[in-house]
């Protein structure tokens, strides 16, 4: 074993590039998850984000073509949730799943002519002088433009969520349905809009592994990313800034596993590929204990009587 | 001054049920304008049209001579009409200015909206600190968050849906002062009521529904409380009789019962100690949210304590889940109808074999015996008048007086030996509230302790021996029933929740 | 303008009647899909519904529809409890996985040993191996309130990699020529799931799927405790009043239901797959959650479910091998029944009227 191989700042700038994709994911559910709906089908929309992207981008050449195309079908994919649960108000856990499971299908069907193609090269963006920073530049400030637009996102959603008269209306929906409905607000409406936002994140995450982190389509690629995902915004308590620091914990473990299977470490490659899922129910466990920040109304089905 | 609001042959109807036909009155700048009827009788109806939240089907409203038809309530809202609902609609996770903000058009930037708020509230004699969090708030507390919403929007009419059934006699002072001094500014109050004496203290004008029509108008001041009722019911009152036995020995006793709410915004149970007799009636009064659903869950069994803190016949009975105290003859009665006392989606048959199984035989070995539980669903039925096609139907497809007597029915007819149930009679109509309340009456009488939890002070002076009051999870001294007066049953309430009194 | 009322109580006509729109409007869909792919829509529907039962060569697929069908029957009825009790176990995969793991793994420790009794033992273990691997949410949540659907889908991937690793290491077949994989159980008599008549496609599995239906339509229909999991599952405050321990409930249900899918999988190892692979995991884990919802989460109707859903594995093979459909358009067809279910099931609980928009405005 050769632990010198691993260089602490490649690690942390791989370790940034992992964690973009969790991070466009979780917060997108997130907003879902404040208007008070639980789209458990985040896997599927991140599949179906995945493929679309890069089938677009390797057809026109262009990848930012590409990462609009994986939001695009992201939030395609969601409205349909949305129809199912805000319209049909069908039950949102076998919704989600249904999603899930629709994506990973759909995805398998569109990406068959492209298994082994290459994705077209997404150029980096230095930003000037912070990237010349030395070790740090390198780390924070030498990525792709959708590592920007991540963090960027983070920061938004943030204030929105806490300072706009948008994000009261929308934890409102999310607190308590039938009173912003009394008050006049449109529950279905609002959320709609958030669920199909929560999409155009996922998707646009399955397109950063499907394009920049790995890049090439295989079936089935996001391999439980969107369920971590999940299980991050109840590890962040519904905390924009927590989102962030979750999906760089994740991102650590994932690089680190990946790491140290490249140094030929003594523990069998199978035992560390699990290791963000057992890390991940170990978060679970640990953040469990406290619900109190979950929206009221999550999960709830909401129909206007009279 | 002029008319405010006229209402000309309002008509609403919903499937199966004419909930307004041809409703007409008017409402006067200034005046409190009660509107008087029973549960069901289509008051709520009737406010959520001129409120925008229901569209007539025929008829039509005029609001200072204009014509008037709100699609949606911020229609009603830009119209100056306001409203204070009876299950407020406030979200408890934010804080009091945000939930105002939310009622508003426009509203201001937190911080001016704040200083408004606090401004406004001394003003009117209603005291509110805008940064609390509002499911940390007490009912009355609450009230005056959706009270304060509405006036920051310079209301022309202010509707208001039963405010006093939250409120201690102290509160509803400081409300009626609060009232008043609006009205003395031109402000018009639908008040809507089936509170006969607090109409008669506070209303110049009622008018009275039955059935979604409308069969009077009077002033009330001038009329008796009794003709205002026999309006609103359309027969003469039945009143419970009781035969007022000896009581006989203690069955449950309570000591220092002390229970952590399971929810966050409830309330926790601080040593609450009672005894409660064969033969009795004991009332258990207070304001909502005062661990009055704690203390039934105390006893059901869906909260365990230590063995000792409950006490069944001598018998230690504190950890024993519900079905060993129903086994014991300890029954109770929750609250909420749909999704606690019963399943809604479930047959009646399923919802008897609820709480019924152990105490009628319905299942041997866990086998369910299907027959005999249907038995004891039809005799439910037949023996508490449960109007129901049959005990194939869902307990949801039941009106909620219909349902609420067949969920006494069923404890009632599983012969008690102590039988606690929380609001026997809320929601449901006058005549099925007095065959309720008539047959908690004849169990006591054939020996079984009785207690019962309400709001309804009216139902408690008539049918407890004792009555105690639940304050902040404190129960009061427990006193007899007789002789009480407003004042004193006032302050076993807490008085005025440690709200600032009004400096008006 | 549509507005959905809701019906005074759930409507018996539609009950059984949306799973059977629901399969209409997928053919529809699943039919539009084909012709997009260049197929004719006809023949595909007519290749995966009517083929495997009643073509030329239906006595070659017939026995397949049982192969497929008991581990789908088996895992979903015992995922339909949880479902029932609002309890969601969505990692049966991984349970399936690891029964098989642990079933197998008794046979192969034991190997070359003959005994009447190796088959139970492995039957046992493998229902064990599930159990303990659904207990981990289980207890989880009893404990500490995590979130079970998360857990028991994170341990799929974890059982997957261990999977990977037993197949590669612990039980690798020594005399397999350092390939991947175990060693054959169907070579193995005393471990072998054989046929039970030759040529029927009828094996212990298939014996154990019939078993659990029976059982599970008693219990839901006839013990307290089922009335308890549907109780908890319709209203959980009135379920805690009547007296329920939701732990004891959760025990349970993930319990039964982590042991029917390891069962499945120790059927399947020993049987129709024969060795432990890296591509053992075959996805009926998820697909059984299709088969729980579509039988309306009761026991008969997941009988009839999985029977379809079977069907569907084999016509879709035999689209892929006559028609050249690509086999993700199948499972893109499972995944397009559970939404159209889900859509029209609305209509139990709700009518929809037509209004007319002159009216409303």
């Amino acid at each position: 074993m050769d632990m010198s191989a691993i260089n602490p700042v490649l690690l942390l700038a791989s370790l940034i590039v992992a964690a973009t994709p969790l991070l466009l994911a979780a917060i997108g559910e997130l907003v879902v998850e404040k208007s008070g709906v639980l789209n458990l089908g985040v896997e599927g929309m991140m599949i179906t984000g995945a493929i679309c992207g890069f089938a677009i981008a390797v057809n026109t050449g262009s990848p930012l073509l590409g990462l609009l195309a994986a939001a695009m079908g992201g939030a395609v994919l969601s409205l349909l949730f949305a129809i199912l649960t805000q319209f049909a108000l069908a039950n949102q856990v076998a919704s989600g799943l249904a999603l899930t499971l629709f994506g990973l299908g759909i995805s398998a069907l569109l990406g068959q002519g492209f298994q082994g193609e290459k994705a077209p090269a997404f150029p980096k963006t230095d930003i000037p002088l912070l990237s010349d920073i030395p070790a740090v530049g390198h780390i924070l400030f030498s990525h792709d433009i959708v590592v920007y637009l991540a963090f960027l996102l983070t920061l938004g959603v943030w204030l929105v969520l806490k300072y706009t008269r948008v994000g009261l209306i929308l934890r409102a929906v999310g607190e308590n349905h039938d009173a912003a409905h009394a008050l006049g607000y449109k529950v279905v409406r609002i959320r709609v809009l958030a669920i199909m936002f929560g999409g155009a994140c996922a998707g646009l995450g399955g397109a950063y592994i499907s394009l920049i982190r790995v890049p090439q389509w295989t079936e089935g690629m996001t391999a439980g990313i969107g369920w971590i995902a999940l299980a991050l915004v109840v590890f962040a308590s519904w905390k924009p800034w927590r989102v962030l620091l979750g999906a760089c914990l994740f991102g650590g473990v994932n690089v680190l596993q990946l790491n140290l299977q490249a140094a030929g470490f003594a523990i069998p490659v199978e035992y560390l590929a699990m290791s963000p899922y057992l890390i991940t129910i170990l978060v679970l466990v640990i953040m469990s204990a406290d619900r109190s920040s979950a929206p009221a109304s999550l999960g709830r089905s909401f129909h206007a009587s009279q | 001054m002029g008319t405010l609001l006229s209402l000309r042959g309002l008509t609403k109807a919903y499937p199966g049920v004419i909930a307004n036909s041809d409703v007409s009155f008017d409402i006067q700048e200034g005046e409190v304008h009660a509107l008087l009827g029973e549960n069901g009788a289509g008051k709520s109806t009737l406010v959520k049209m001129i409120y925008g939240l229901v569209k007539p089907d025929s008829g039509q409203m005029t609001l200072r001579g204009q014509p008037y038809a709100p699609a949606e309530p911020r229609m009603a809202r830009a119209s100056g009409v306001a409203m204070v609902f009876q299950h407020f609609s406030l979200f408890e996770a934010l804080n009091v200015a945000e939930n105002i903000a939310l009622g508003m058009e426009n509203p201001p930037k937190m911080r001016d909206l704040a200083a408004r708020i606090k401004d406004v509230s001394e003003t009117y004699g209603l005291p509110l600190d805008p940064y609390r969090t509002v499911g940390d708030l007490s009912a009355g507390e609450r009230q005056r968050v959706e009270i304060i919403r509405c006036l920051l929007q310079d209301p022309r009419l202010l509707i208001m849906d039963e405010p006093t059934s939250v409120l201690t006699p102290q509160e509803v002072d400081i409300l009626f002062q609060t009232l008043r001094k609006l009205t003395a500014e031109g402000v018009a109050i639908l008040y809507i009521s089936h509170k006969l004496e607090e109409i008669r203290t506070l209303c110049d004008t009622a008018t009275i529904l039955r059935l979604g029509k409308k069969v009077g108008t009077c002033i009330p001041r001038e009329v008796s409380a009794r003709d205002m009722a026999e309006m609103m019911v359309g027969t003469t009152l039945h009143v419970p009789e009781r035969a007022g036995g000896d009581l006989g020995p203690v069955l449950l006793e309570l000591t220092d019962l002390s229970v952590k709410s399971p929810s966050e915004f409830g309330t926790s149970l601080k040593g609450i100690t009672l005894q409660v007799r064969s033969g009795e009636v004991l009332g258990l009064g207070g304001v909502a949210g005062n661990g009055q659903d704690e203390l039934l869950a105390a006893l059901s069994g869906e909260i365990l304590t230590t063995p000792n803190t409950v006490v069944m016949e001598g018998q230690p009975i504190g950890a024993l889940g519900p079905t060993a105290r129903r086994k014991l003859g300890l029954l109770t009665a929750p609250e909420e109808r749909l999704g606690h006392a019963a399943a809604p989606d479930m047959s009646l048959t399923e919802n008897a074999l609820l709480t019924g199984s152990v105490r009628q035989g319905l299942e041997s070995n866990g086998f369910l015996k299907w027959t005999k539980t249907r038995e004891f669903a039809e005799e439910i039925i037949a023996k508490f008048d449960v109007r129901t096609p049959g005990p194939g139907n869902a307990a949801r497809s039941l009106s909620g007086g219909n349902l609420q007597k067949f969920v006494i029915g069923r404890e009632v007819l599983q012969l008690p030996t102590v039988l606690v149930v929380n609001q026997p009679t809320w929601g449901v109509d006058a005549a099925a509230a007095t065959s309720i309340r008539q047959a908690l009456l004849d169990l006591a009488a054939g020996g079984t302790a009785v207690i019962v939890i309400s709001q309804d002070l009216d139902e408690l002076m008539e049918i407890s021996d004792h009555f105690g009051a639940l304050n902040e999870g404190r129960l009061s001294d427990i006193r007899p029933a007789r002789g009480l007066t407003v004042d004193e049953i006032g302050l076993m309430m807490g008085g005025a929740h440690g709200m600032e009194v009004a400096h008006v | 303008m549509i507005r959905l009322e809701k019906r005074p109580q759930p409507s018996q006509l539609w009950t059984y009647l949306t799973p059977v729109l629901a399969v209409l409007l997928t053919m529809i869909a699943g039919g539009a899909l084909f012709a997009f792919l260049g197929k004719d829509p006809f023949e595909a529907i007519r290749t995966i519904f009517w083929d495997p039962l009643f073509s030329e060569f239906a006595f070659y697929y017939r026995p397949q529809l049982l192969v497929k069908g008991a581990p789908l029957v088996l895992i979903a009825i015992g995922l339909s409890l949880g479902f029932r009790a609002g309890i969601w176990n969505i990692g049966a995969e991984g349970q399936y996985i690891v029964g098989a793991i642990c079933g197998a793994g008794v046979a192969l420790a034991l190997y070359p040993m003959e005994a009447f009794w190796l088959f139970p033992a492995m039957v046992i273990a493998g229902a064990l191996g599930g159990m303990l691997w659904a207990m981990i949410p289980a207890l989880l949540k009893v404990k500490f309130g995590t979130n079970e659907i998360l857990v028991s889908l994170m341990l799929v991937y974890v059982a997957e990699n261990l999977l990977a690793s037993m197949a590669v290491g612990l039980l690798k077949n020594p005399e397999g020529f350092g390939f991947p994989g175990s060693r054959n159980l169907q070579q193995y008599p005393s471990a072998h799931n054989a046929e039970l008549i030759t040529g029927s496609g009828m094996h212990w599995g298939v014996v154990a799927a019939l078993i659990a239906v029976i059982f599970a339509y008693v219990l839901l229909n006839r013990h307290m405790l089922g009335f308890h999991i549907r109780l908890t599952g319709e209203a959980p405050r009135a379920a805690r009043f009547a007296g329920v321990r939701p732990a004891r409930l959760i025990l349970f249900c993930l319990g039964t239901s982590g042991a029917l899918a390891g069962m499945a999988g120790l059927f399947e190892v020993s049987g129709p797959s024969g060795q432990i692979g890296i591509d053992f995991g075959s996805g009926y884990g998820f697909t059984a959650i299709i088969v729980a919802f579509l039988g309306r989460l009761h026991p008969v109707g997941i009988l009839l479910a999985g029977g379809l859903m079977a069907l569907t594995y084999i016509g879709g093979e035999i689209a892929q091998s006559n028609l050249g459909l690509p086999s993700s358009a199948i499972q893109l067809f499972q995944g397009m029944l559970l939404f159209f279910l889900l859509a029209v099931d609305v209509l139990t609980n709700f009518r929809i009227r037509l209004t007319n928009k002159a009216e409303v405005a």
